[in-house]
């Protein structure tokens, strides 16, 4: 495969909204495109990680621009683990929802905004420069904002406001800092960017790197800019829910591993601070909440702290944990988030006194949410424990043992609040009366499962690929740009 | 760079910060505007040679920087956008209560009273 295929990444999804708002009666044709475009999106991100794997990471000019001018996509290592692991994750929500959305009139635009979505996921993790960097992220955004209020009573409106008011805010700072970085350097392709600044003007690359962290610390919900998820993650429909939490903030994170190790000299004190408060502060909002959705919401600003970590030790082996950790815990967090839609289906709502015994009712769909939030708090021998344990093992290593004990500790207030939800909704024997799970959406969670264990099955060839992505990450830290 | 166009910018996004602080979803969306255009004023101050003529085939001499007027149309169409939807919002909100003020979140003050509650 040579770099000509890149474009598809984001051709084909744009190709499948267009294509499907045009038939917006007619579901059936909207699933096959929707289904076929983001299979399509999965196939070339693991051609392209093969060959990023492999030592040769494909890059394309679009129209045949020269370099500077033209947009330009490039695939490395953590660009195709990200967007394989992401695309298929997409897919696994995409099937989940044909069980539950896409059969009453409001969904009729579902599915040219999902692939809307994933096209602006798609452009994002493919991209070294700034703007378009920017124009990834709004499309994602725009999609995401259209997702949200799929039912728009008050609460959706209400939140969604919030919502895209502060990302708006990130998408204003986001663009002063592109101008800042064109007035100073006069081109946007971030190598370049740094390799410019570096000999001109280094003062300006303190401003910058501050500005970036803020914009996509809004994007990805790090402390102390997190309050805007929780308060409006858990008002959309279930897979839509799943969908965000599984991929929204973690492209937020991707720009920051890009752009601190690409651009700037990470600042590692405030990197690993801002991971342990984003941490902390998390779970506790956690344990506050009384609703699975909401709970699970605080629990993917808690884990967003991890992947900072991973960042903010700054070697190969804190790297590599963290990019293992973003792929297990887009999938975790996504099969979690989609128990909660089966949750919601069998007792009527997700509220922790909704109602409860759906370990007898359900003895498979308990199971699965056992191992998914074992797995998220980290407890031996699935796959949480395995990147969980990297990261820390690492942060002993290079003695940064205050970031080791928070995360030591919010392992367990983790597994403190998953418990609540197994206490609250799975014990008990007041079962309550909702329309019950369908089949499509059982059989998803369970090949989510299937997918959370087979991350501690195969953590070989998962770190031998990390550690190749983050080998590529600190080789552009220490070139120079 | 031209001291008016300066003076422009800080003055766009001092109102737009002052009116993103207000609870009216009005005022909010007035302020996120003031802000777009403070922003693409300064990807307009970024360009090199700034003020020559624009770029036209066949025109002789020092031309102006074309990709920050790209960047500029790109970031138009997107605030546009954005505009649009939130605007929809507000009259859904205003459908929904009359008014364009943005509530609290419930859950959190459902939270926040249960704890002092049980503080009491």
């Amino acid at each position: 495969m040579s770099g000509q295929w890149l474009p598809l990444l984001v051709a084909v999804p744009l190709l499948g909204a267009a294509i499907s708002a045009v038939a917006h009666r007619r579901l059936f044709v909207q699933r096959a495109i929707a289904v076929t475009s983001v299979t399509a999106v999965f196939v070339i991100s693991l051609l392209a990680l093969a060959e990023a794997n492999a030592g040769t990471p494909l890059s394309a000019r679009i129209g045949g621009w020269p370099e500077g001018v033209g947009i330009s996509l490039f695939v490395d290592g953590m660009s195709g683990l990200m967007l394989s692991v992401a695309t298929l994750v997409g897919l696994a929500v995409l099937l989940y929802s044909m069980s539950q959305l896409g059969r009453d009139v409001l969904d009729w635009w579902f599915h040219p905004k999902y692939l809307a979505l994933t096209a602006g996921v798609a452009l994002s993790l493919s991209t070294t420069d700034l703007f378009n960097l920017f124009v990834g992220f709004e499309l994602t955004l725009i999609a995401s904002y259209t997702l949200l209020t799929v039912r728009s009573g008050t609460r959706q409106v209400r939140s969604t406001i919030s919502y895209v008011v502060v990302n708006l805010v990130a998408s204003v700072l986001f663009l002063v800092a592109i101008a800042f970085a064109y007035a100073a350097s006069g081109t946007l392709e971030m190598g370049q960017i740094a390799a410019v600044l570096r000999t001109e003007s280094p003062g300006l690359l303190p401003v910058l790197s501050a500005l970036t962290i803020v914009v996509f610390g809004i994007k990805s919900a790090l402390f102390p800019l997190f309050m805007w998820l929780p308060d409006s993650y858990p008002t959309a429909p279930s897979p839509v829910t799943a969908l965000f939490a599984g991929l929204l903030t973690k492209v937020g994170v991707y720009a920051i591993y890009r752009t601190q190790t690409t651009m700037f000299d990470a600042d590692q004190p405030l990197l690993l601070a801002v991971a342990s408060a984003t941490m902390f502060f998390g779970v506790l909002g956690a344990l506050a909440q009384r609703d699975v959705k909401r709970i699970l919401s605080f629990h993917i600003v808690s884990q967003i702290g991890y992947m900072i970590m991973g960042l903010g030790l700054l070697t190969l082996a804190g790297l590599t944990a963290g990019l293992a950790y973003m792929v297990n815990h887009i999938i975790v967090k996504t099969g979690l988030f989609l128990v909660a839609g089966e949750i919601e289906a069998e007792v009527g709502g997700s509220d922790l006194d909704a109602g409860s015994g759906l370990v007898r009712k359900r003895p498979w769909l308990a199971a699965a949410f056992a191992l998914f939030g074992l797995s998220l708090a980290g407890v031996p021998p699935l796959g949480g424990f395995v990147v969980k344990f990297a990261l820390i093992q690492e942060s002993l290593t290079t003695d940064q043992f205050g970031v080791a004990a928070v995360a030591i500790l919010v392992s367990l207030l983790t597994l403190f609040s998953m418990m609540k939800i197994w206490t609250g909704v799975f014990w008990g024997d007041q079962v309550g009366d909702g329309p019950g799970a369908r089949r499509g959406m059982r059989l998803v969670t369970g090949s989510m499962a299937l997918l959370s264990l087979a991350v501690a099955l195969f953590a070989r060839p998962l770190f031998d690929v990390a550690s190749n992505a983050a080998q590529t990450l600190l080789a552009a830290a220490t070139g120079g740009g | 760079m031209s001291l008016a166009l300066v003076t422009a910018i800080g003055v766009l996004f001092a109102v737009g910060a002052y009116l993103l602080l207000q609870r009216n979803l009005t005022r909010v969306l007035v302020g996120l505007g003031m802000l777009a255009h403070g922003v693409n004023l300064m990807l307009l101050n970024a360009s090199a040679r700034l003020g020559s003529a624009p770029l036209v085939d066949g025109r002789e001499g020092p031309v102006s920087d074309p990709l920050p007027q790209a960047l500029i149309l790109t970031a138009i169409v997107i605030a546009f956008a954005v505009t649009a939807f939130l605007l929809a919002l507000a009259v859904r909100t205003w459908a929904a209560t009359s008014d364009d003020f943005v509530e609290d979140d419930f859950e959190d003050r459902r939270i926040a009273s249960a704890s002092s509650g049980e503080q009491s």
